[in-house]
């Protein structure tokens, strides 16, 4: 036995991210760990590699039988453990060679000696049998390259254990062929490895066991050889769907926004499309959940019908049957759509400033005389909305980096609602605020499509859109894969259009 | 709830006026120290007459900067252009024959087009303004050199220099002043009866608030009839003094009262929440380069005409002075803090440090590192006070 985590315990202020997590690797072994987002994969990896140091968490880590204690990345590196992260964390400017020994450069008098470091360098690679010329930038090399030489490098510092997160999420299928080629020969060289994906199919095809986690628990170990992709799907998911959610009853109005053959092209790789030919409505008075997950690019829809998307958009949009062209967020404001976007601090909040110059930053102008501002018109409106959104806060004076999540959320709720937008479009509403404050919040959304206004929801909590949606559309690498009304919608169905099953 | 309230007024009372006080405090202290230092010399209306002479170039410099940092941006160019532009102006006037009104406007231009300029690198080709600016530094002086071949420019024309050197009328001056004091009082009446409009009044403390801005009304009249009578001593307030005091003005009103002030703030604060709200902050940044760059002519012209001649290297560091100024009247370089107020105070604070040390007959060098380290202190115990306050 290579390594055993045993009963794992790790408590956030207010949630139990990790319960009685068991979990273990053989020599050349590549056990799977699967589970929904927020299930409390990438919370057991970060104990095991030491960013959450031995003391944060309890119960007990062995390595070939061996207690261990990691108080940082370096004492869980020394013990052979090694991370391959989503987002590469090579240097780009330096070269092959350079990346693989950064830190630990061969060298004498203080001199590196190059040509030791290059040697080295074919040696590892050639072991894997993969050829580059060490001396080639990183950043000339393809994404799928990188990562094989990210492996290289922890092979190069004696990893035994190596922690593969979503490692294919940026390659093509040839790419990924390659990786699992080399995958395989690491097995041979009995290297365990831990594979975290969203993708059954490669779950299925390189792993030798599959964990399955959810809410933080373990519901599943088992052998490949007996389990199917249904199941995984089922145990992944099985979970009621909480009441907390409001009894909805929607009238639909006429169609409010609707979208036509949408493509968006990745920033930076501009033939690379990110959505693909994608094309939905959502009515008066409907809330439209869309699920997938991440990286299957629910955000990026978003922003990019918000005119705030850097590349190519290609496609035609029109609200209440009429067509527009938005290039950028004013133009999206001033045909009533409004942003609540993910990541508040982020992208929403100007958060040392007072709570009305929040809520009026997005509709500043209705409370302005010509250029002058109108503070006395700010204030009151201001105070009307923390009245009907119950924003917890001594005054509109206050500022807003004193207020708690679900406040500060419903600071930018507020933001929105004073432009009067005909069509919402929410992003992770409720992440980082706590259940009583998200329940809160829930109705909220709920009133505002009583309201007549379209709401497009986007979240990675799947009983969130369940419980909140009319309509789900799910999403998965760009295309959409499933549309589902409220009736017929299933944890399993969405979990599976999800996953491109 | 109520007493909620109450507190929050309090700690809204405390962080934002009880930095402007212990800047006002911090630079009474220094004036005694002077007074005592040069014997008497440092008080006396003709030295403070001089030593609002001597604020005013780079107080109007500072207001400018100060709308600049607040949307986040820096500009190191500004002495240069100060010194193209005065060179502009004097030899517009002095060889060309433009006239004063001609002259006048082609600096102003000049330094509004070289404003466009920075800010449309900065904003739309995504160059860091601290490159375009440093960029700037160079170009800009270079162009000066050039255009004057090196020579100092001189300028005759007394109309253009009265612009520097002469004083308001005595009469004038105490006009002025009392059309100050009635705008003050009315302002405080009508934000009374605004702050009435809304519920929040009701508590004990709003009355306390109410009892503070009629003392605050009280204590800015007394300081400009105390500042009008002082510079009528001395022959009037310095022409350049009157305009430092209506750009300081201006600065105010866009910075609170305005929507693009507004705007400068949330940008500075946070540029992708101000984007996503629909703001044209690209459009807002050139703007207020524009607006930096219109300052920095009037303070151009001013500077000229003091000296009755432009030299090619005037204004050197004058951008070090004024972004001095900002930070040490409490604007973050970070962008979305910061006020016009302070920055005139920093302003002030500085040219006091220069003037009282003059006096004092300091070396030149001395003085230099004096001042350097005052920088740094004061924003060190900014930051201190800061990381406290949580």
């Amino acid at each position: 036995m290579l390594l055993r985590m045993r009963s794992i315990t790790k408590q956030f202020p207010g949630v139990k991210a990790l319960e009685d997590v068991n979990f273990d690797l053989f020599e050349g072994e590549c056990h799977a760990l699967v589970g929904e987002n927020g299930a409390g994969k990438s919370t057991l990896m970060k104990i095991l590699s030491g960013v959450y140091p031995c003391g944060s968490y309890e119960g007990e880590i062995f390595i070939d039988g061996e207690q261990k204690c990691f108080y940082s990345v370096k004492d869980a590196e020394k013990a052979g453990i090694a991370i391959i992260f989503q987002e590469l964390s090579l240097v780009k400017e330096l070269s092959v060679a350079e990346n693989i020994f950064l830190g630990r450069e061969p060298s004498r008098f203080g001199m590196i000696n190059r040509d030791l470091m290059e040697r080295k360098t074919q040696e590892i690679l050639q072991d894997l049998h993969f050829s580059i010329d060490p001396r080639t930038p990183i950043g000339e090399l393809s994404i799928g390259k990188q990562q094989i030489v990210e492996i290289a490098k922890a092979l190069s510092k004696q990893a035994r254990i190596l922690l593969l997160d979503e490692p294919t999420s940026a390659l093509t299928e040839s790419e990924t062929e390659t990786l699992f080629e080399i995958l395989k020969k690491l097995k041979k060289r009995n290297v365990g490895m831990i594979y975290i994906s969203h993708k059954l199919e490669e779950v299925f095809s390189i792993s030798d066991r599959i964990t399955v986690l959810r809410d933080g628990k373990t519901v599943k170990t088992d052998l490949k050889e007996n389990l199917t992709k249904n199941q995984v799907i089922s145990l992944m998911v099985g979970r009621e769907v909480e009441s907390v959610f409001p009894k909805i009853s929607h009238s639909f109005g006429d169609v409010a926004l609707e979208v036509k053959n949408l493509n968006v092209y990745d920033t930076e790789a501009p033939n690379k499309r990110i959505l693909k030919n994608i094309s939905f409505h959502v009515c008066k008075g409907e809330i439209l959940g869309i699920a997938g997950l991440m990286g299957a690019g629910r955000t990026e829809l978003l922003r990019a019908i918000f005119g705030d998307w850097n590349g190519k958009v290609t496609g035609e949009i029109f609200i209440e049957g009429k067509k527009v062209t938005i290039n950028s967020p004013l133009d999206a404001i001033r045909n009533k759509i409004a942003f609540v976007t993910e990541d508040r601090k982020r992208y929403g909040l100007v958060i040392e400033k007072s709570i009305f110059e929040n809520t009026t930053l997005a509709s500043l102008k209705k409370f302005a005389k010509g250029f002058v501002t109108d503070k006395i018109a700010e204030i009151k409106a201001t105070q009307e909305l923390m009245d009907s959104l119950k924003i917890k806060a001594p005054s509109p004076f206050a500022t807003v980096e004193n207020l708690s999540g679900g406040n500060q959320q419903k600071v930018v709720l507020g933001k929105w609602l004073l432009t009067n937008p005909k069509i919402m479009f929410l992003d992770e509403p409720t992440r980082g605020i706590d259940v009583g404050a998200k329940r809160e919040f829930y109705f909220q959304i709920d009133s505002l499509a009583k309201q007549g206004r379209a709401i497009v929801l986007v979240s990675s909590e799947l009983p969130e859109v369940l419980g909140l949606s009319d309509r789900i559309l799910v999403l998965h690498e760009g295309r959409i894969t499933g549309e589902f009304l409220r009736s017929e919608a299933t944890p399993e169905k969405i979990m599976q259009a999800a996953t491109g099953l | 709830m109520k007493e909620e309230k109450q507190r929050e007024l309090q700690i809204k009372l405390q962080t934002s006026s009880l930095r402007a006080y212990t800047m006002l405090a911090i630079l009474i202290l220094i004036w005694l120290f002077f007074h005592w230092q040069t014997g008497g010399i440092f008080l006396t209306p003709r030295n403070l007459s001089n030593l609002m002479l001597q604020t005013s170039v780079t107080g109007i410099l500072a207001i400018g900067m100060l709308m600049l940092i607040a949307a986040g941006q820096i500009d190191l160019s500004v002495g240069s252009v100060l010194g193209l532009a005065g060179g502009v102006a004097a030899i517009a006037i002095t060889y060309w024959d433009y006239g004063v009104a001609g002259s006048i406007i082609l600096a102003i231009f000049v330094c509004m087009l070289i404003g466009f300029v920075h800010g449309t690198l900065v904003a739309y080709f995504n160059i860091p303004a601290f490159i375009v600016t440093l960029g700037g530094l160079l170009a800009w002086r270079g162009a000066i050199k050039g255009l004057s071949q090196g020579e100092t420019v001189p300028i005759l024309n007394p109309t253009f220099k009265a612009i520097g050197q002469s004083n308001v009328p005595a009469n004038v001056g105490w006009t002025l002043a009392l059309v100050a004091i009635a705008l003050i009082l009315f302002l405080t009446y009508n934000h009374a009866k605004k702050l009435k409009k809304l519920s929040l009044e009701t508590t004990n403390n709003s009355n306390n608030q109410k009892l503070l801005s009629v003392f605050r009304a009280i204590i800015l009249s007394v300081a400009f009839l105390l500042f009008t009578y002082v510079m009528n001593l001395e022959g009037g307030i310095p022409f350049p003094v009157l305009i430092f005091l209506l750009s300081a003005l201006a600065g105010t009103f866009i910075t609170n009262s305005t929507v693009f002030g507004r705007h400068l703030y949330a940008i500075g604060g946070n540029r992708e929440a101000a984007r996503l709200s629909g703001i044209d902050t690209k459009g807002s940044i050139v703007k207020v380069y524009i607006l930096l760059g219109m300052l920095t002519g009037v303070a151009a012209v001013i500077f000229a005409a003091r000296q009755a001649s432009a030299s090619p290297d005037a204004g050197t560091l004058k951008e070090l002075e004024a972004i001095a100024a900002c930070v040490i009247g409490g604007a973050s370089l970070v962008g979305g803090r910061g006020t016009i107020f302070g920055a005139c105070l920093g302003a002030l604070i500085m040219s006091s440090l220069d003037n009282g040390m003059s006096l004092l007959n300091i070396r030149d060098y001395v003085q230099e590192i004096i001042k350097g380290t005052i920088l740094v202190l004061a924003v060190g115990i900014d930051m201190a006070g800061r990381k406290t306050r949580g």
